[in-house]
């Protein structure tokens, strides 16, 4: 393990349920959604007035005017208004990357508490003037007299209003992620039965967990809203195994498609929030440790010239997060490998499991090997809660730490749990967490 | 919180063709902040009896202004009538009529307080004058002007004027935190309750749970309880967990979010106070929903949604308070809500008011189960209050509702809150099974 100077320690989260996208939330601003789930938060540990080390948070679908979202999301809620705030964007792994930015900041003394959070919707994201418009409007505005503010904005054509959408794709390929994905899943001949039956596990495995009540002290109802929209509990292999595919069609390196609206994530909004501080801050305020933050790596790949697929990079990044910690991949006890595709997290563990991408890609003497695959995502993952995409780090952090310190409460030993989400532009960021009983 | 039509008669043009046209006129009623003093003096207390010369002695000894006689006040505050000894009906009117010639010097927002004895059913000439005082004050106080109320205490044989729940209802009525109640009679059978440390904080160290706080009237009550010292477990439906969290936030309360008509809704929440070392000593039983409907066209999913939230949950979760052991401080106090049309019933609230009925009878079953461990179960029954609900009405029924009270408009969410702060309060001990009407005096029922 490293030895870090102190620990950061998860003291509990609250979220949103997540909605799809139109949903109950539609016409919810950002700075809505992220305040609520810190009001949440703060019921939740009792911290009206607290003056904390950071809020630390952000969202990937951000409009211009939102640029202190964090700021002025904490600056409406009961916390000491003296807290200072830091926005940070890292596409889908902004909320992990939250997490383990104040993780750091404890571990080395600037704080003593922070939140981590994140939050999209996807029903309020930003929509832009096209380039040439904006040009000409700047132009106009910089004129001295009328009649130049008239020359330039007489330069305007009708196509120039259109309004610019965000782009749902990668600019430098021009592909969705979803297209990037079915290529990968092709190269790997992830089948379309194997991740039919990992997203039913996920809506099984999150149905169980809010009927065990585990979600209880995780989520707080919003706009009548108490479970995720998206869980279907009574979905079965039958009704995704009738859904057409989606991704992949069109693309000649795909032969057989095998992506659809069942097994990929849907367009959801949300926000999480995750409480984290030192022993002295957890013992001052009487709350119980569950976890600590251990360790986080994170990696990128060359997607752009075909080297990887876009969503790969957690397969570099965890390898070299457990050698790190000299562990192996089967010494963890849970594994939460964020489900942006039933087919990325497939992906993902055939290629530890293959010796030739081990030896060849990560320069190893042989595959980092299977999972025991009851380990993997045992509260249900994005797939069945949906993925507004800041929002999902401060999800599965939360109730990750929770499995692990009731595990552990449970056997008495130390339990370990890892953390992988893969991002936009060929990203991806992981994290150890370690039980605290 | 005015309704328009209040509004309107309230302005200059308004009043005129109001007062031409016979229509009601709504007066202000004075509420808590309005009126920050205890009793509005001068009081005149009339009755002869011992228990008249004792009321007068306290109400001297905390400093108000207090006379046995009308003479010459030009405005009366108050007025107290003790009754507890009359032994006929000839002898109510030496007793009440000064009170006759002194209706027009009654302040704005004046209170008449009544204090007698219920009939026992030993002395027919005695309970005939018992008996007569309620179908006076009641009469007494459709009369009243001004925001004025007219209520009484009914204090049962055995228990002295002076007990704390017989001092604790004259404050209660006395006061303005009694504004919407009007023409009700509260019986007192018992001599417990104790007066609080501190009157600014009755409910210092006490913890108090509000059921359905999230919004209206429960937020209300939590608002009121809060503003009284007490400590607060604020529950409702998870739907609506980050308004409860809000409310939660301001007042420095923990919230539970729970369906309480989930299996083992009771277990669930007896699991969480043990997790955070909360013990209640208050219970407001207050989560309730309508599904308004005539009853040649109810469903079984609305009749059977209103009685599992509105009565099923309350009689499971005090099983679940009362069997857990630990869970109910050493003197508990619940108060639940019931409503009027529980009383006079409602076309399309059938279902509702089967609920509310039964909550009325659940009251008085848990009161005797609770006073064997020292504690009290009470109801308050409101009538037509401006909330989200009432708003929903159509608009002539809103309107018809507002005005056929006493009072001439409608309560507020804080005037049902401050009933059950009262009921909940450790003065109110002697208290059991009661439903207290916070109505206006509204023409339905009794």
């Amino acid at each position: 393990m490293n030895s870090s100077p102190r620990d950061a320690l998860i003291l509990g989260g609250n979220r949103l349920p997540f909605a799809r996208a139109n949903g109950p939330y539609a016409g919810i601003s950002n700075q809505d959604l992220l305040t609520a789930a810190l009001d949440g938060l703060i019921a939740r540990y009792g911290l009206q007035g607290a003056r904390l080390g950071e809020v630390a948070g952000g969202a990937v679908l951000k409009l211009a005017g939102d640029l202190n979202l964090t700021r002025e999301s904490a600056l409406g809620t009961p916390l000491d208004p003296r807290t200072p705030a830091i926005d940070l964007s890292k596409a889908c792994a902004t909320g992990l990357e939250a997490v383990v930015h104040v993780s750091n900041r404890i571990r080395l003394g600037q704080i003593d508490s922070a939140i981590a959070a994140g939050v999209d919707s996807t029903s309020d994201a930003p929509i832009e003037v096209s380039a040439r418009l904006r040009r000409i409007l700047h132009r106009a505005s910089a004129a001295r007299s009328t009649a130049d503010r008239l020359k330039a904005l007489a330069a305007i054509r009708p196509a120039d209003l259109a309004p610019v959408p965000p782009r749902n794709g990668e600019p430098r390929t021009g592909l969705s992620m979803g297209e990037h994905m079915a290529l990968t899943a092709a190269q790997w001949g992830i089948t379309r039965e194997a991740q039919d039956e990992l997203a039913l596990a996920s809506h099984q495995h999150l149905a169980a967990s809010y009927d065990a009540g585990f979600h209880d002290d995780l989520v707080t109802g919003y706009r009548g809203l108490s479970r995720d929209q998206n869980l279907r509990a009574d979905s079965t292999l039958e009704k995704l195994a009738g859904l057409k595919p989606v991704f992949g069609v069109k693309s000649p390196q795909v032969a057989e498609p095998t992506m659809t609206a069942g097994n990929s994530t849907p367009l959801t909004d949300g926000a999480s929030a995750v409480l984290l501080g030192s022993a002295e801050f957890a013992a001052e305020r009487g709350l119980t440790p569950l976890a600590r933050v251990i360790d986080a790596r994170s990696a990128a790949v060359d997607f752009v010239h075909g080297d990887e697929g876009l969503l790969m990079a957690p397969a570099y990044a965890v390898p070299e997060l457990l050698d790190a910690n000299g562990l192996t991949l089967q010494d963890l006890d849970v594994y939460e490998i964020h489900e942006a595709f039933a087919a990325t997290v497939l992906a993902t563990l055939k290629a530890w499991e293959s010796e030739e991408f081990c030896r060849e890609r990560l320069g190893r003497d042989g595959a980092l090997g299977a999972i025991d695959r009851t380990k993997l995502n045992p509260l249900g993952s994005s797939l069945a809660a949906g993925h507004p995409f800041a929002a999902t780090g401060g999800r599965i952090i939360a109730s990750l730490a929770k499995h692990l310190h009731a595990r552990h409460v449970e056997t008495g030993t130390v339990q370990r749990g890892l953390v992988s989400i893969c991002a936009a532009a060929g990203q991806g960021t992981v994290a150890l967490i370690e039980s605290v009983a | 919180m005015t309704d328009g039509y209040t509004r309107f008669v309230r302005s200059a043009p308004g009043r005129t063709i109001a007062k031409q046209l016979g229509l009601p006129r709504p007066s202000r009623l004075l509420r808590r902040e309005d009126r920050p003093e205890p009793v509005l003096g001068p009081v005149v207390v009339l009755g002869r009896s011992a228990g008249a010369d004792a009321i007068t002695s306290l109400l001297l000894a905390e400093g108000v202004d207090v006379r046995r006689r009308f003479d010459e006040l030009r405005t009366v505050g108050s007025v107290v009538a003790v009754l507890d000894e009359v032994a006929a009906p000839a002898e109510l009117g030496e007793i009440l009529l000064p009170l006759a010639g002194a209706m027009r010097s009654l302040a704005p927002g004046a209170r008449v307080v009544s204090l007698s004895r219920p009939a026992t059913g030993e002395d027919p000439a005695r309970d005939a004058a018992r008996g007569g005082v309620e179908g006076w004050l009641r009469s007494l106080a459709h009369e009243m002007r001004g925001g004025g109320t007219a209520n009484g205490v009914q204090v049962a044989d055995g228990v002295p004027l002076d007990a704390p729940s017989v001092l604790g209802a004259l404050r209660f009525l006395l006061s303005a935190r009694s504004a919407y109640v009007d023409g009700q009679i509260l019986t007192v059978d018992g001599a417990e309750g104790s007066a609080p440390a501190d009157r600014s904080r009755p409910f210092a160290e006490r913890t108090v749970l509000v059921t359905g706080a999230a919004r209206g009237i429960g937020a209300a009550i939590a608002r009121t309880l809060a503003a009284d010292g007490a400590r607060l477990v604020l529950l409702d439906v998870p739907g609506a967990g980050t308004e409860l969290a809000r409310l939660a936030n301001e007042l420095r309360a923990v919230p539970v979010q729970l369906d309480v008509t989930s299996a083992g809704a009771g277990e669930r929440l007896v699991a969480q106070l043990r997790e955070r070392g909360l013990v209640l000593d208050g219970v407001v039983l207050n989560a309730g929903i309508t599904r308004d409907k005539m009853f040649a066209n109810m469903t079984p999913d609305r009749w059977d949604s209103v009685l599992a939230v509105n009565i099923t949950s309350q009689i499971t979760l005090m099983e679940a308070l009362i069997a857990a052991g630990d869970a109910l401080g050493p003197q508990p106090r619940v108060v639940s809500l019931a409503s009027t049309s529980g009383i006079a019933g409602n076309a399309g609230q059938t279902n509702y008011a089967t609920s509310k009925a039964g909550v009325m009878a659940f009251v008085a079953a848990l009161a005797e189960r609770l006073r064997e461990l020292g504690g009290t179960a009470n109801a308050v029954a409101p009538g037509f209050i401006e909330t989200e609900m009432t708003a929903r009405m159509p608009p002539l029924n809103r309107e018809l509702a507002r005005r056929v009270s006493s009072l001439r408009q409608g309560g507020l969410p804080v005037d049902v809150a401050e009933a059950i702060a009262f009921l909940a309060s450790d003065e109110a001990g002697g208290i059991h099974g009661q439903t207290l009407r916070v109505c206006g005096q509204n023409i339905v029922g009794r």
